[in-house]
């Protein structure tokens, strides 16, 4: 064989030159003009009225309390989803019940219906001519258009994000380290935080970051039933868009920002985390030397 | 510590895993249950771990009812198939964990000694700080056994304990296994698909078919008397030939066993590959060389006979026989089994 027919030679199959460039170009472009430039723009316009007018935006009462809401929304929900999602990985991934498939499918609807379709719904059951509205009426309890209705939106949106992210992980793991540790003596809570826990925390945490990321941006459920009232039941998104409809395009933007920074810190947590988590070489490549061992 | 079932019972939905086995374990021996996949081995032992509840019957340790005894408190070691190690933990963490979550509270001293006993017993000093993804299957095996006996407890029950393994690790540990079962003499119920493996480690067998108990006793007495064609074909290779019984005497071929007790008619014949013989001309089974296979101990035959039944021989070494050639296969020892009277009778 001569060297020039080496050379003509695709290094691998299916790694033709040509194509490669092309399919690495077209990617790039496509991040470019749809992922890039729209966050390079949120800055730029941000900053286009300068430093004192941004700041001056952010530390506006009404900024300032969508933010505060978005927060305080985030420190109920996330907590709660996580303990939901926990439970709910437990319990499809270690016991056997009738109804287990189901369970599963069910768990992720609220990442294939439309947000707005939740918020409806929630409008119908909590709202005044709603299922429970005259009740709730009735003992004083206000839902809609309240940090209550504002929670449960979110929750809906992003229950299934902690549970997704545990599900196939427990699944591989198996029963027998549960089953070991009682074994050994071990109690079900001591079991749960010494050796559960232990083995699935950098999914937990990554399903965390996720869920937090979406409660924070959640739009469209939020929207239909918090009542958009400024200061009062304004999230951070429905505030940026608030603005934008005031013709305060800067102060939209620089609202913007401050999601996507929140975004962009997610991000980075989400990359730490899986450094973190590859670092721990020990701790994760167990379970893999288990099941190239069954494969045997 | 005795272990004694009486009449357990065990379904999976409407899978009848385990049917009224009745067992005795006595203290400080080392019993195999050997069966094939789905017989129930690993069922019966999980009970015994109280890891699955019986549906029925009963279970003792000694003199105490242990069926309903949850598995934190039965006081049983279990070693899993595939081990079970905690990923995250040390190995001295792993085997430590028993002593930790003890209601017996030990001080850390204590278990720090303990646990470089443990290691010392299990041939792994010096490997407490490696993380169970470092060390070799062979080792982390030992771990788990380890962290099993560190409880102190009354029975060690060991699933499939050495089939993740080669070949040559597996028997290292099984002599090794045996030495550590001497020398702390703890009951021990271990499970296994593997014959040799049972017969190799085992003081007494127990082999299961179809969740029921179809022969126990010495590695001596189900290889010399199998109970039924099943034990005799689920201990090794065996080579099943038809025979026609007649006044007493089964013939195959030109070759005739006795074959007293049995009525005149059908009857099948059991032959180990070791069983049989191969020569040129004489009182035998006539058949063809199909292909011959050598192994280090000596050469394997399958051979066909005239009537079409395909037949394995070992012969010696020594012996010049090539595929294709024509010969006879000579009976040294026989035992036959009637289909519907599973008596056997040795020749």
């Amino acid at each position: 064989m001569s060297a020039t027919a080496k050379i003509k030679r695709p290094p691998r199959v299916g790694d033709n030159p040509l194509f490669r460039t092309i399919l690495i170009a077209v990617v790039l472009v496509v991040t470019a003009l749809f992922i890039v430039a729209p966050l390079a723009v949120i800055g730029f316009h941000a900053f286009s009225q300068g430093w004192r007018f941004y700041a001056a935006t952010i530390a506006h009462p009404d900024t300032l309390h969508a933010i505060m809401l978005t927060v305080v929304t985030a420190l109920i929900a996330v907590p709660i989803n996580t303990a939901f999602g926990i439970a709910a990985a437990w319990a499809i991934t270690k016991f056997d019940f009738p109804g287990r498939r189901l369970l599963l499918v069910v768990i992720e609807i609220p990442f294939s219906i439309s947000p707005i379709v939740a918020g409806v719904a929630y409008l119908f059951v909590y709202g005044l001519q709603g299922l429970f509205g005259e009740i709730l009426a009735d003992a004083d309890v206000k839902i809609l258009f309240a940090l209550p209705g504002i929670v449960l939106a979110s929750m809906f949106v992003t229950a299934p994000f902690v549970a997704r992210e545990l599900i196939p992980l427990m699944q591989a793991q198996g029963r027998d380290l549960e089953e070991a540790a009682t074994s050994l003596g071990a109690s079900g809570w001591r079991t749960f935080f010494s050796v559960t826990l232990p083995n699935i925390r950098w999914a937990l945490l990554y399903g965390v970051v996720l869920c937090n990321a979406r409660v924070m941006g959640e739009f469209g459920a939020v929207s239909v039933v918090s009542g958009n009232i400024r200061g009062q039941t304004n999230t951070l998104p429905l505030h940026i868009e608030l603005l934008y409809h005031d013709y305060q395009t800067a102060g939209a933007f620089a609202a913007a920002s401050i999601l996507a920074l929140l975004a962009v810190v997610t991000l980075v947590a989400k990359v730490a985390l899986e450094r973190r988590g590859a670092g721990r070489r020990p701790a994760l490549a167990a379970p893999v030397a288990v099941l190239t061992e069954n494969a045997k | 510590m005795k272990i004694r079932l009486d009449a357990v019972e065990k379904s999976f939905d409407s899978f009848r895993a385990v049917r009224g086995v009745s067992l005795e374990v006595e203290s400080g021996e080392l019993v195999a249950l050997l069966g094939p996949s789905g017989s129930g081995k690993t069922t019966i032992l999980r009970m015994v771990a109280g890891l699955e509840y019986a549906d029925g019957g009963s279970i003792h340790f000694g003199s105490v009812d242990a069926t309903d005894i949850p598995v934190r408190d039965r006081g049983v070691g279990f070693v899993f198939q595939h081990y079970a190690l905690f990923p995250h933990m040390t190995v001295g963490e792993n085997i430590a964990f028993g002593m930790k979550v003890s209601k017996q509270k030990r001080s850390k001293a204590e278990i720090d000694a303990r646990v470089a006993d443990l290691l010392r017993l299990v041939k792994l000093d010096g490997l407490g700080n490696r993380f169970p993804a470092q060390i070799s299957g062979g080792q982390r095996q030992r771990v788990a056994l380890a962290r099993a006996l560190a409880v102190d407890p009354k029975v060690l029950l060991l699933d499939e304990p050495f089939g993740a393994l080669d070949t040559n690790v597996r028997r290292d540990l099984r002599r090794w296994l045996r030495e550590i079962h001497q020398e702390l003499g703890i009951t021990t119920l271990f499970v296994t698909h593997d014959q040799e493996e049972a017969l190799d480690l085992a003081d007494r067998v127990v082999i299961l078919n179809d969740g029921q108990i179809v022969q126990e006793g010495t590695p001596e007495e189900v290889c010399r008397q199998p109970a039924s064609a099943f034990v005799m074909k689920f201990l090794g290779d065996t080579n099943k030939l038809k025979a026609m019984v007649t006044s007493g005497v089964a013939a195959i071929g030109n070759a005739r066993i006795e074959a007293p007790g049995f009525p005149d008619g059908a009857v099948d014949v059991f032959l180990r590959p070791a069983d049989l013989d191969w020569a040129n001309e004489g009182e035998g089974i006539a058949a063809t060389v199909v292909r011959v296979i050598d192994k280090p101990s000596g050469r394997r035959m399958l051979a066909v006979t005239e009537t079409g039944e395909a037949v394995e021989l070992d012969v010696a070494p020594e012996t010049v026989v090539t595929a294709q050639q024509r010969g006879v296969v000579t009976i040294e020892r026989a035992r036959l089994f009637s289909a519907d009277q599973p008596t056997s009778r040795l020749i």
